[in-house]
């Protein structure tokens, strides 16, 4: 599986070159063959094997001393997702390369989509907690590049970052569950994990499973974090229909049903995913239905879905999870086409607003027809796969309870509503005034549709295609010891048909009141919008920049002395405070007595620095303080310390000529400062310096560990096959530390080159 | 009158215009520069016995770039880079990274070093990760250097 990931990061690194010289003979198209081999191979090989209750499992090193190993995990669960991932990915790059013709630069776009699929590949086979937790966050990153892609818009921006804080905010708490997850359960391996429920109980599990499931709520969308996916809609449409509403926004769902064998018997885990899943359910529902943009629709209506998926995890019986796997594929396969139908009609008609569109029946009617077989399955309507899933809902819930029942029939009618007014509103009626001539899609952006659109029929038709494999694999994976069913699409007048019929009148009558309700729907927009969880979103944002702009008015009020002062109090009061009160005053240690060169080096200092505070003239101290800083280093290559000495001695001069390229902008060197004022710096300067010295002098004399210096003299020529050890320790011992630092120096290089030049260009 | 020298001095040492000003100077510069980059490779391809490394190595370098600017200007230093400093920056923070990736790709733990010694015409030749990541190391710490001066001495802050 690593290889999978591998493969697909290569690409994405090569898109930026590959896409346009692709671009330039029309064979965009070519990458979907990438997916789509992936999808074969996964299809014919691990496919038999883990229909067969087989499952691998492979493990490279990675940081083995935090625990963080390479390890993937292949079982029904995330086999299914892997299919999902390649099988929809394959038909998304095909209907991009046609939909993002236009656009420019087509290679980022290709980046950030290949990129996302490595994640998802990641995320859904990751054994390991912690690096299912980097997965999950390159996910949410690379959704976030992907939907601000238009970055010149500011809404398109806007919307992104607020999925990006969403998802973000919700992957830190993960993250601090998983590490509870993983010290409770004793490893953080997740094949390990769920091997048994876990048995523990307590506050701190609760916690746990709290952190855990916000990290999958906000993933997934679920209340009262559901407004972020419908916003997430400002990405161009293959991006909709492959993240936001196929695989990403799925990956919470994975992972509450990759735990499930874990944590599904905790009170609290169930609960919780039965009140969000259900809120999730109905809200969705009724958003989806009173929605006018055709993407947004189909927003709520993944959401609406997703919803029902927890709801399905919440009741955990097995029926539900029989349900929660046929839904989940029914799902993926509807929806994803959904969304290529609606970004065609965008792409031909330009326009996405439901009551604007009308009449296209005459000039798309490829697309008419696989926009009725798509909606028949979102209203789950035989003989299509969507039809046999919403009969498992109604199965599991009549299983669970009557309460359940009634928020499953509400769902249901609501989603029957929507299909049928996605089929009529764009496509019957009268010839609407369009912003464009209409024409039919083309054959890229229809294949997708076509394809997984057949399989729905497929599989409702004959559900012994996938059932005795992939979901009796997938069911096991989430409970072991599943029982053997079998899936078929008639099984009689039973309750579950007769609530079939019920929603699906109730639909029709609910399609009939859709044009008078708008007034409604419009009071119902004004009103989220005023106090729903969007706009305490946008509140907690506004709030903060208010906080930012408040404290840097006190804080930062421009004048380097001040926060000098600040940095420096701030240091020597806890610290000297500390350093009396615990150790008291430190004792002179005995030294030899020094000799001539030190005395002169010392001598050189002093002076150096005392001229660079006293003279007047500007250049006259920088150069002092270099020569200050040249004695420094005198002082180091003295107690043999060769490295040190060089750096210090190109660091000052390089110091010196900044602050002369900068001197040149800089007013005259007058003295702004009243004698007070000098007065009282010069006694701050003095407390950090005599904190310093008394710091250096305490530390002589405490040893808490022993020296770590030994090893590394030691380990130096053996290990680290190197004789100079300060490099052997900055390359190889310590090389996280200096990867870490160069991204700080390049940074802070970017820093300075902003806010120099990019401040120039906007004045 | 001395804050007037200041600024004379200081404007003498950052002229972007003036190529004329010192003979001396602008001979030397040509002369050291190659020499310098010359030293900066040797200090980084030894650092790691004798003193030296990517992190020193980069800043006599980049000390021989700024020299450079100061005596022939802005625009005469970016004619010598065919690439913008950033992309310097970017180049070495990716070998950094590609640094780490054989000990991952061989399954071995993080920023694990690898080695691959040889004889090639008698001299014993060390290749390793580490030598990978050191020359990372000394590009970031050009490429930070570098964008900092050329963006403070922007041709465009001198046209008065």
């Amino acid at each position: 599986m690593f290889v999978f990931i591998l493969i697909i990061v290569l690409l994405a690194a090569c898109s930026p070159i590959l896409v346009p010289w692709l671009a330039s003979r029309q064979k965009v198209g070519l990458l979907a063959l990438v997916p789509a081999c992936l999808f074969v191979y996964a299809l014919t090989t691990y496919l038999p094997a883990v229909a067969d209750g087989q499952t691998f499992l492979k493990t490279t090193q990675w940081m083995p001393s935090l625990g963080l190993t390479l390890s993937f995990y292949i079982d029904g669960l995330s086999l299914l997702f892997v299919l999902l991932i390649t099988g929809i990915g394959t038909f998304i790059v095909w209907y991009a390369s046609d939909y993002m013709r236009n656009y420019p630069d087509l290679g980022r776009f290709f980046l950030w989509l290949f990129a996302f699929m490595a994640a998802m590949l990641g995320l859904v086979t990751a054994d390991n907690l912690l690096l299912l937790f980097v997965f999950w966050e390159l996910t949410s990153i690379t959704s976030y590049m992907l939907i601000g892609f238009n970055h010149e818009s500011e809404k398109a921006r806007k919307l992104a970052l607020q999925g990006l804080f969403v998802t973000v905010g919700g992957g830190l708490l993960l993250m601090t569950g998983v590490i509870l997850l993983g010290s409770i359960a004793g490893t953080l391996q997740i094949s390990e994990i769920v091997q048994q429920p876990l048995a523990a109980q307590g506050s701190l599990v609760n916690v746990m499973l709290i952190l855990i499931l916000m990290g999958a709520f906000t993933k997934s969308a679920q209340f009262p974090f559901h407004f972020w996916l419908p916003n997430a809609m400002a990405a161009p449409t293959p991006v909709s229909a492959f993240l936001h509403s196929a695989t990403m926004v799925k990956a919470g769902i994975f992972l509450m049903a990759r735990l499930h064998p874990a944590l599904g018997e905790q009170i609290l885990w169930s609960t919780l995913q039965l009140w969000a899943g259900g809120i999730t359910m109905i809200l969705g529902a009724v958003l989806a239905y009173t929605a006018i943009d055709i993407k947004k629709a189909l927003a709520y209506s993944t959401v609406t879905a997703l919803g029902t998926l927890t709801f399905l995890l919440g009741i955990g019986s097995q029926a539900a999870i029989v349900a929660f796997v046929g839904f989940l594929i029914a799902h993926s396969l509807y929806k994803a086409s959904l969304f290529m139908l609606a970004g065609a009609i965008d792409h031909s008609a330009g326009s996405k607003d439901l009551s604007k569109l009308g009449g296209l029946k005459k000039t798309m009617p490829m697309t008419f027809a696989l926009m009725i077989v798509a909606a028949l399955s979102l209203a789950g309507l035989p003989p299509l796969f969507g039809f046999i899933a919403k009969e498992l809902v109604f199965e599991a819930a009549l299983a669970a309870n009557s309460g359940l029942v009634l928020v499953a029939v509400t769902m249901a009618s609501l989603s029957v509503a929507v299909a049928i007014i996605l089929i009529i509103k764009p496509f019957l009626g009268s010839d609407a005034l369009l912003p464009q001539k209409p024409h039919e899609a083309s054959f890229p952006m229809l294949v997708g549709p076509a394809v997984l659109l057949s399989a729905s029929l497929l599989f409702g038709l004959w559900p012994r295609l996938v059932d005795q494999g992939l979901i009796q694999a997938t069911v096991q994976a989430v409970i072991p010891n599943a029982a053997d069913f079998y899936l078929s699409i008639w099984h009689g007048f039973n309750a579950a048909l007769g609530l079939s019929v019920l929603a699906l009148i109730l639909g029709i009558v609910l399609v009939r009141a859709w044009q008078p309700s708008r007034w409604l729907a419009e009071k119902q927009r004004l009103f989220s919008e005023s106090v729903g969880p969007e706009a305490g979103y946008f509140k907690l944002m506004d709030f903060i920049v208010w906080l930012a702009i408040k404290q840097t008015r006190v804080i930062q009020n421009g004048r380097l002395s001040n926060y000098m002062t600040v940095i420096i109090l701030a240091v020597v009061i806890p610290v000297g405070y500390t350093l009396l009160t615990q150790h008291g005053w430190p004792d002179l240690p005995k030294v030899a007595p020094p000799n001539i060169y030190e005395v002169m080096m010392v001598a050189l200092l002093a002076l150096s620095t005392l001229f660079a505070v006293i003279t007047p003239a500007r250049f006259a101290s920088i150069i002092s303080l270099g020569a200050m800083g040249y004695a420094v280093a005198l002082i180091f290559v003295h107690f043999s310390a060769p490295d040190l000495g060089i750096t210090q001695v190109l660091v000052e001069t390089l110091t010196v000529l900044l602050l002369v390229l900068v001197l040149v902008k800089a007013p005259g060197f007058s003295s702004y400062a009243s004698r007070g004022e000098v007065i009282r710096d010069a006694i701050v300067a003095i407390l950090l310096g005599v904190l310093m010295t008394l710091l250096v002098l305490a530390a002589l004399n405490v040893q808490w560990a022993p020296s770590i210096s030994d090893y590394f003299i030691e380990n130096s020529y053996e290990l680290g096959k190197g004789r100079n050890i300060v490099n052997v320790i900055l390359v190889d011992f310590r090389a996280l530390d200096t990867l870490g630092e160069i991204f700080v120096l390049a940074i802070a290089a970017l820093g300075v080159y902003s806010m120099i030049r990019l401040r120039k260009g906007s004045s | 009158m001395k804050k007037h020298k200041d600024i004379l001095i200081a404007r003498n040492l950052s002229m972007v215009h003036r190529h004329d000003d010192s003979l001396i100077l602008r001979t030397a510069a040509i002369i050291i520069l190659p020499l310098q980059l010359v030293f900066s490779v040797f200090l980084l391809l030894r650092g790691h016995d004798e003193p030296g490394g990517g992190f020193i190595g980069g800043l006599v370098a980049a000390g021989a770039f700024s020299l450079y600017l100061f005596t022939f200007g802005i625009r005469a230093l970016n004619r010598l880079f065919w690439v913008s400093p950033k992309d310097i920056l970017a180049i070495g923070l990716l070998l950094g990274l590609v640094a780490t990736v054989p000990s991952l790709l061989s399954g071995q733990a993080f920023f694990t070093a690898l080695w691959l010694e040889f004889y090639l015409a008698g001299t014993k030749v060390k290749l390793s990760t580490v030598l990978i990541f050191d020359i990372g190391v000394y590009l970031t710490v050009i490429g930070t250097l570098m964008t900092m001066f050329t963006a403070i001495a922007n041709p465009r802050d001198y046209r008065s």
